[in-house]
C-alpha cells in the first residue's frame, strides 16, 4: 500500500548567519524545514559546536572537566588552542574576569585577552561578557573594537544593554546574541529593538536562556520549536539561529557534578556527566538549536558523531 | 476527533421519531457532536452507520495496554505533534533488553538490575517499564527458558522479541496471563503471529520493511480482527527512525488509520554511548516504547529525566512540597532562603545553594507551582505567606539567627515582610546563580 508522505509546505526560512573571516568562515542557519526533516526542506548548514574558554580559572568546574584542560586553565590563549585541537568549530571566550565579584577587570584588559585569543586560533570566536548587564555595556564596545574585522559573535545583549552592544557590533562588523528568559515574545521584541537600530536581522542569534536536562529543558525546547515554526511561517523577527549555552547549564546539574561515591545509585560520574551534556545538546538539536556551546571535549566528539548521522538526509 | 453535527446527521435515520429523547434527528446529532449525548440513545441507527461514526470519532492514536497490575503501562492516545500545542499524553515506555543466549543467572542478574532502576525526581518516582527478552539464539526452547526466568524475576511486563511463531507460542504459554507485548509480526509471519496474539489476547508489534509495507500489514492484521497493535517502520538508524516516527505521528493525526497506533523504536546502535543518545531522540520524537540494551543507571537516568521533561504538561507546572529543605550539613547558623514551590524555581535555587558549598535551608512558599515573578504578579508570593512559613514550619527552632534571604526580583516585599515577620530581610541576587557570590559578600 503506497503511503502518501506528509510534507509541510513552509513559506520562509531561518536566516543564515556568517561568522569569522575567509578561509575560516562558519555558517549557521538557513534552514527551510524543522530540524533534520530533509524530506521537506533544506538544512544547508549543520549545527556547530563551540567549546568554552574563561579568562579566569574556573572554580566551580568538577574535576572530570578540569582534567581535560589540565595545564591551560589559567591561560586563555593556550586554552583556546586546546579547544581547536579538540575539534571546536568555534571558540567561545567568556570574560568572567570582568565580573565585579571576581577581578572586576577593565575593558582594556578584556579587550587585550579577546584579541590575543582571536589571533591565536584559526576558527571564528564568540565573546561573552561577564553577565552583569551594566558592566557588559562598558566592556563590550572596547572588546568589539579590538576585534574589529574578525566577524565574531558577541553577547549577551539584554533589553538593558542592547544599545551599546548593538552599536559595538554594527561599527566593528560583528554579530550579536540577544538573550531573553524563556519567553518567545520577549525574544521577538528584543530582535525588533536591535534591528530598529540598524543591525541586519541576519546578524542576530537568539539565546533563549536554555536549561539543562532535568532543569527546565522542556521550556527551552518548546520555545525553540515555536520560534522555528514562526520562522518557517514568515515571522522575520523569529528567524534567527538559536544559540544554546549547554555546557554551563549541564555542568551545574547535580547529575553531572556528584561523584560515584556520593551517588552510587547513579552509576559512573564521567559517563553520566558527558551524557548529561550531550543529551541536553541533542535534545535541543531536535528543537532547532544551531550553535552549541559545550565544555567537555568528549561531549563535543560524541555530539558531533550524533549530528553526522542526523545530517544524512532521509528522503522518501 | 470531532465530527460536525451535520456529518453525524447524514448517518442517522432522519425519521424524527423522538425515541432518543430529542425533538429531531438533527437536534440529536448536534448533541452528539457536542459530546452531550451517546449514540446508544438512538435505537434505530444502522450497524453500518454505527461503525462509521465509531471509527470517525475514535482518537487518532489508539490506546494500548501492556501488562497487568500496578506496573501495567498504557501507550498512545496522543493528539499533538508539538508538546506546546497541548501535551504528550502517555509517557514513552522504556524497555531494557536481555538475550536468551545469556545464562539463566546472567538474565536474573540483569533483570534484578532493571528492577532497581528507580529514581526520585521532583518528588516523584520514575522507573523503566519493560523487560524485553530477545530470541537471539533462534532456538524456541532457549527462548522459553529465558522468558520464564525473566517473568519470574521482573517487576515489569515483558516484551517477547522473536519472529518465530513457535517460539512465541511457547513463551506465551508460560506468560500470557501477564499480558506481555509480542514483538512481533512481519510480512513473513503475519498470519501466525496475529492468530497467536488473538488467541492469547495480547498486544502485538507489527514491523514493516518500510512505511508502505507497514500500512499494508496493519490493514491485514486489523482485517483479521486484532487491534491491540504497536507499529514499527523497520528503521534502525537514528536519522531514519526520526524521519519515520515523524511521518507516523503526522499521518496518525491526519487520521490515516493504519498508522493510528503507538510506535516502538530500538536504540541498538553498535556504539553504546550513541545508543543512549539515539534513545533520547526517540523519546523526544514520538516513540511510545524505546528499547535499550543498557541497564547502567548512568545511561538510564538521563533518559528517564528527559522523558519526564518532555512529557511534562506545559499547562500544568510541577510543584514541590512546601516545607523546609536542608541543603548540605546545615547548622543553627546556616542561611535561610525563601523561594516559590514551582519545581523549576526550587531546583534552580537548590542547585545554586548547593554549588555555593554553604549549607542552607530553603523554604519554598506554596504559590500553586508558579515562579517567583509570576507568583508575585499573581499575588501568590506575598509577605503574609512568607511570614506564615517563617513562623509555622519550625525554621525558627532550627536556626539561632533571624535573617532571611529573599529573591532579588521581589525586593519590594522587604519592608512589609520585615514588619510582619520580625525577621531581618536580606535582598538576595535576582538570579539564584548569584547566591554563591552573594553569600561570600553578605554571609560571613
Ligand atoms: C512562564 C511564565 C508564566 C507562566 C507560569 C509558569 C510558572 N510555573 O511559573 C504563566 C503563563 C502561567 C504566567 C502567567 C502570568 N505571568 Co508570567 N511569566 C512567565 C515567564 C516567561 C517565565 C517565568 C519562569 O518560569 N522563570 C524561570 C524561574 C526559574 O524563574 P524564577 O522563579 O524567577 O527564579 C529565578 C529568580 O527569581 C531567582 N530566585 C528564585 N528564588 C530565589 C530565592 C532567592 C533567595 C534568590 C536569591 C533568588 C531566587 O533565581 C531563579 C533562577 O534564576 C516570565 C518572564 C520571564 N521570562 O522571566 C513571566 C512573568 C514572570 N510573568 C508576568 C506576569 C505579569 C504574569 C501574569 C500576571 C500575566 C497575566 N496578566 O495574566 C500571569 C499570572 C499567573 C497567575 N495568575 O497565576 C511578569 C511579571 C512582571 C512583574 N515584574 O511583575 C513576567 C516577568 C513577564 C513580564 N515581563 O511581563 N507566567
Ligand atoms: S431516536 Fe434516532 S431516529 Fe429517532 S429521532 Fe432520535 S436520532 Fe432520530
Amino acid at each position: 500500500m503506497a503511503v502518501t508522505v506528509a510534507k509541510e509546505r513552509w513559506t520562509s526560512k531561518v536566516n543564515e548567519l556568517v561568522l569569522g573571516v575567509e578561509p575560516n568562515v562558519i555558517k549557521v542557519g538557513g534552514d527551510s524545514t524543522l530540524p533534520f526533516l530533509f524530506f521537506e526542506g533544506e538544512m544547508p548548514n549543520r549545527p556547530v559546536v563551540a567549546l568554552e574558554v574563561c579568562d579566569l580559572e574556573p572554580e566551580d568546574w568538577p574535576e572530570i572537566l578540569k582534567e581535560a584542560y589540565a595545564g591551560v586553565l589559567g591561560d586563555p590563549v593556550a586554552w583556546a588552542k586546546k579547544c581547536v585541537e579538540y575539534g571546536a568549530d568555534i571558540v567561545c571566550l567568556k570574560l568572567t574576569s570582568a565580573h565585579p565579584d571576581f577581578k572586576n577587570a577593565s575593558a582594556e584588559d578584556c579587550a587585550k585577552t579577546a584579541r590575543a585569543v582571536a589571533d591565536a586560533v584559526n576558527v571564528p570566536i564568540m565573546v561573552i561578557g561577564c553577565g552583569i548587564e551594566e558592566k557588559d555595556a562598558v566592556i563590550m564596545p572596547v572588546v568589539g573594537e579590538a576585534l574589529a574585522g574578525k566577524a565574531t559573535l558577541m553577547g549577551c545583549a539584554t533589553p538593558n544593554n542592547y544599545k551599546t552592544m548593538t552599536a559595538a557590533c554594527m561599527v566593528n562588523g560583528h554579530s550579536i546574541i540577544a538573550s531573553s528568559p524563556l519567553d518567545i515574545n520577549l525574544a521577538k521584541q528584543l530582535n525588533i529593538l536591535i534591528t530598529e537600530m540598524g543591525l541586519a536581522a541576519d546578524r542576530i542569534a537568539i539565546d533563549p536562556l536554555v536549561g539543562a536536562l532535568g532543569y527546565g529543558i522542556e521550556y527551552a525546547y518548546s520555545i525553540m520549536e515555536r520560534a522555528r515554526l514562526g520562522a518557517l511561517t514568515g515571522d522575520k523577527m523569529l528567524a534567527m539561529p538559536v544559540v544554546c549555552f549547554v555546557g554551563q547549564e549541564a555542568w551545574k546539574a547535580k547529575e553531572a557534578k556528584t561523584t560515584r561515591d556520593e551517588t552510587p545509585e547513579w552509576g559512573d560520574q564521567a559517563r553520566r556527566a558527558i551524557l548529561w551534556e550531550v543529551m541536553t545538546a541533542s535534545t535541543f538539536a531536535q528543537a532547532s538549536g544551531a550553535i552549541f556551546v559545550l565544555r567537555h571535549p568528549e561531549s563535543l566528539k560524541q555530539f558531533k558523531a550524533h549530528i553526522d548521522k542526523m545530517m544524512e538526509p532521509v528522503k522518501y | 476527533m470531532g465530527l460536525t453535527g451535520l456529518e453525524i446527521f447524514k448517518q442517522l435515520p432522519k425519521t424524527n421519531c423522538k425515541d432518543c429523547g430529542q425533538p429531531t434527528c438533527l437536534a440529536f446529532a448536534m448533541s452528539l457532536a457536542g459530546g452531550k449525548a451517546s449514540l446508544d440513545a438512538c435505537p434505530h441507527v444502522s450497524a453500518a452507520a454505527r461503525e462509521a461514526l465509531d471509527s470517525a470519532s475514535a482518537p487518532p492514536i489508539a490506546l494500548v495496554k501492556i501488562g497487568v497490575g500496578d506496573n501495567a503501562i498504557q501507550l498512545g492516545n496522543e493528539t499533538v505533534l508539538f508538546r506546546h500545542d497541548k501535551r504528550f499524553e502517555h509517557k514513552a515506555g522504556i524497555a531494557v533488553s536481555v538475550c536468551d543466549t545469556m545464562s539463566a543467572d546472567e538474565i536474573a542478574a540483569k533483570v534484578d538490575q532493571v528492577n532497581k532502576l528507580v529514581f526520585d525526581r521532583v518528588g516523584q518516582t520514575h522507573n523503566v517499564n519493560l523487560v524485553a527478552v530477545g530470541n537471539c539464539s533462534g532456538d524456541a526452547g532457549k527462548f522459553a527458558v529465558a522468558v520464564k526466568v525473566a517473568a519470574e524475576k521482573s517487576n515489569f511486563p515483558l516484551v517477547l522479541m522473536s519472529e518465530d511463531a513457535s517460539a512465541v507460542e511457547k513463551a506465551l504459554e508460560i506468560t500470557a496471563a501477564k499480558k506481555p507485548l509480542v514483538c512481533g509480526a512481519n510480512a513473513a509471519n503475519v498470519e501466525a503471529m496475529t492468530n497467536l496474539a488473538k488467541k492469547f489476547d495480547v498486544p502485538l508489534v507489527i514491523k514493516g520493511a518500510d512505511l508502505n509495507e507497514l500500512a499494508t500489514l496493519v490493514e491485514k492484521v486489523v482485517g483479521m480482527g486484532h487491534k491491540q497493535l504497536i507499529i514499527d517502520s523497520g528503521a534502525r538508524e537514528v536519522n531514519k527512525v526520526m524521519a519515520d516516527q515523524t511521518q507516523l505521528r503526522r499521518q496518525a493525526l491526519k487520521k490515516f488509520r493504519p498508522f493510528g497506533y503507538p510506535t516502538i523504536a530500538f536504540a541498538d546502535n553498535a556504539d553504546a554511548f550513541q545508543a543512549v543518545v539515539d534513545a533520547g531522540v526517540y523519546i523526544a520524537k514520538y516513540a511510545s516504547i524505546v528499547v535499550i540494551e543498557s541497564a547502567d543507571p548512568a545511561d538510564v537516568l538521563p533518559l528517564i529525566t528527559l522523558r519526564l521533561n518532555i512529557y511534562t504538561d506545559p499547562q500544568k507546572p510541577i510543584a514541590v512540597e512546601s516545607k523546609i529543605y536542608e541543603i548540605g550539613n546545615v547548622t543553627a547558623d546556616s542561611p535561610v532562603f525563601v523561594t516559590t514551590n514551582f519545581s523549576l524555581t526550587y531546583f534552580c535555587v537548590a542547585g545554586d545553594v548547593e554549588s555555593s558549598r554553604v549549607p542552607g535551608y530553603i523554604l519554598p512558599v506554596d504559590t500553586d507551582g508558579i515562579s517567583v515573578m509570576t507568583g508575585w504578579a499573581a499575588g501568590k508570593f506575598t509577605p503574609e505567606k512568607i511570614t506564615d512559613m517563617l513562623q509555622n514550619t519550625g525554621i525558627a527552632d532550627k536556626v539561632k539567627h533571624r535573617k532571611v534571604i529573599i529573591p532579588g526580583g521581589v525586593a519590594v516585599l522587604s519592608g512589609k515582610l520585615g514588619e510582619l515577620s520580625g525577621w531581618e530581610i536580606l535582598v538576595g541576587p535576582r538570579e539564584s546563580s548569584g547566591i554563591a557570590s552573594f553569600l561570600k559578600q553578605r554571609w560571613a
